[in-house]
């Protein structure tokens, strides 16, 4: 699989503090990758390195070719308040040399069509987020950096947000998430980094992790009565479990791997959005 | 030169929007009108308030329209996107500076049209004066906005160093003390200059003090610069 960018034994402090340590992962062309960690874990300082905003204080970020063609869409909105949505993107239209049209058909696809006389200061935080990620995807780039892309958002939004970052990996768009949101990792991202304290702590393909930790192999059935039963994952309860499918009292059954929030706490002992 | 002139436009537009350095534009130029056509006394100096107007002008409007608009997109991290956006911060600083330096020329256009009894060639010599000004209050200017992290901090930098420029050359007209603090500053000697400007005047001293200024003002920048960057 070739790799779009390759970073080894990163490291980043702000004075004493180290906020980064021994980082190293590999970001595969045409993927999406999950930074996955609580607020403070130092996704955004990894970000800011990863597009060169910051320099780190050891270790490498090595890129397949020397200057990679990055889109990013900051949790910050770094958006003109004065300005129409229109003036917004056309400047940037401007110096990235790319013409009108394609910022009508990315406010099309955005659904801010409409918005696009309106001022910034006026739209909703929605709005300015799809702006914002309109901005992003202004230029053809190599690798497109979404940081908390749908922090603070309704679900209504955050769904749009979903999908368009969907339709940008279905495109093959090398895409590298940061959020503390476990169902947009594991919805989004073929792999992710579980970051805590600076530290990466465990990295994968989402469901592969899970299955990893699961620890309790166990199958949890829902009765059609309303209880639920719990059972070994193993031959001797598969008899017992197609007599009862056979009997018909069955409403569902379950697995029980953890999530990825249930990972983060047996690894860390810290909730996902603490 | 395409990002500069991006920077420029997008700035002509905010400021149609921006109350807060549209006013610092129009304020002075607008004021020395109303002045000039509405009051008249006995024994004042010719050209008394285009003189006075125009070097507070120099030391009030693009000092703090550079300072704010620098210290704005700092804080509202739009500069941080548009440095990675392949615009550099020397583009950047070119465009808000050429943008300020001609919205300012409009306003001393004014200041020139008002002047009376002047020969065509005073009237490019006053330009000239007013141009070298306008560019020393830039570098002050960015140099405020580039070592203060938000507008807060930028305008209680700027208000003081502002005042200070430009209420001086008033002040030096009313006090001998002042004026010999003053005669080191570029808008006091903008003050003599627009006011010998039918001859007289000492131009070498004049221009030495404010090369001066120049250098110190850009030493001071391209320290605050390394250390804070944009």
């Amino acid at each position: 699989m070739e790799m779009l960018v390759e970073v080894e034994n990163l490291a980043y402090s702000f004075g004493e503090n180290r906020v980064l340590e021994d980082i190293s992962f590999k970001i595969p062309k045409g993927k999406v990758i999950g930074l996955l960690g609580p607020s403070g874990a130092g996704k955004t300082t990894l970000v800011n390195i990863l597009t060169g905003q910051l320099v780190p204080a050891g270790g490498a970020v090595k890129a397949w070719k020397e200057r990679l063609v990055t889109g990013i869409m900051m949790d910050s909105f770094g958006l003109y308040e004065r300005l129409t949505v229109w003036d917004n993107l056309k400047m940037f239209a401007d110096i990235y040399q790319v013409s009108g049209d394609k910022i009508d058909k990315l406010l099309v696809r955005t659904e801010l069509i409409n918005a696009k006389k309106t001022v910034v200061g006026k739209l909703s935080k929605g709005m300015r987020n799809r702006v914002n990620f309109c901005r992003a995807l202004l230029k053809d780039m190599d690798i497109l950096y979404l940081d908390e892309p749908t922090s603070g958002l309704d679900p209504a939004t955050t769904g749009k947000i979903h999908e368009l970052v969907d339709e940008e990996k279905r495109a093959g768009t090398t895409i590298f998430l940061t959020t503390h949101n476990m169902h947009e990792a594991e919805k989004l991202c073929d792999s992710i980094l579980l970051l805590n304290e600076g530290r990466i702590i465990e990295q994968g393909v989402p469901r592969e992790i899970c299955m990893k930790y699961n620890q309790d192999n166990s199958i949890e059935v829902a009765l059609k009565d309303g209880s639920r039963r719990k059972f070994a994952n193993s031959g001797e309860n598969a008899e017992m479990l197609a007599q009862m499918m056979r009997e018909g009292i069955i409403a569902s059954i379950h697995s029980s791997e953890p999530d990825l929030e249930k990972v983060f706490l047996h690894l860390t002992g810290r909730k996902l959005n603490e | 030169m395409k990002h500069i002139i991006t920077i420029i436009i997008k700035q002509l537009k905010d400021t149609l929007k921006n109350k807060t350095v549209l006013i610092q534009f129009v304020m002075l130029p607008a004021l020395t009108v109303i002045m000039v056509n509405s009051i008249r006394l006995d024994g004042m100096p010719e050209n008394f308030f285009v003189n006075l107007f125009a070097s507070m002008y120099i030391g009030m409007a693009p000092l703090t329209c550079v300072s704010a608009i620098i210290s704005e997109e700092k804080e509202k991290n739009t500069l941080r996107v548009l440095l990675m956006a392949e615009v550099t911060p020397w583009q950047y600083l070119l465009g808000i500076g050429s943008y300020v330096f001609g919205v300012c020329m409009l306003g001393g256009a004014v200041f020139g049209c008002l002047m009376e009894n002047v020969t065509p060639g005073g009237r490019a010599l006053f330009m000239a004066v007013m141009a070298a000004g306008i560019i020393v209050s830039i570098v002050v200017g960015a140099a405020i906005g580039v070592g203060c992290r938000n507008q807060m901090s930028a305008t209680s930098v700027t208000v003081p160093v502002m005042m200070v420029f430009s209420f001086l050359p008033m002040l030096s007209v009313f006090n001998d003390k002042i004026e010999k603090i003053a005669r080191f500053t570029y808008t006091e000697q903008i003050r003599i200059l627009v006011g010998s400007l039918g001859g007289g005047g000492d131009y070498a001293r004049s221009a030495a003090v404010i090369l001066l200024n120049v250098a110190v003002f850009g030493i001071v920048f391209s320290v605050l610069y390394r250390k804070n960057a944009l």
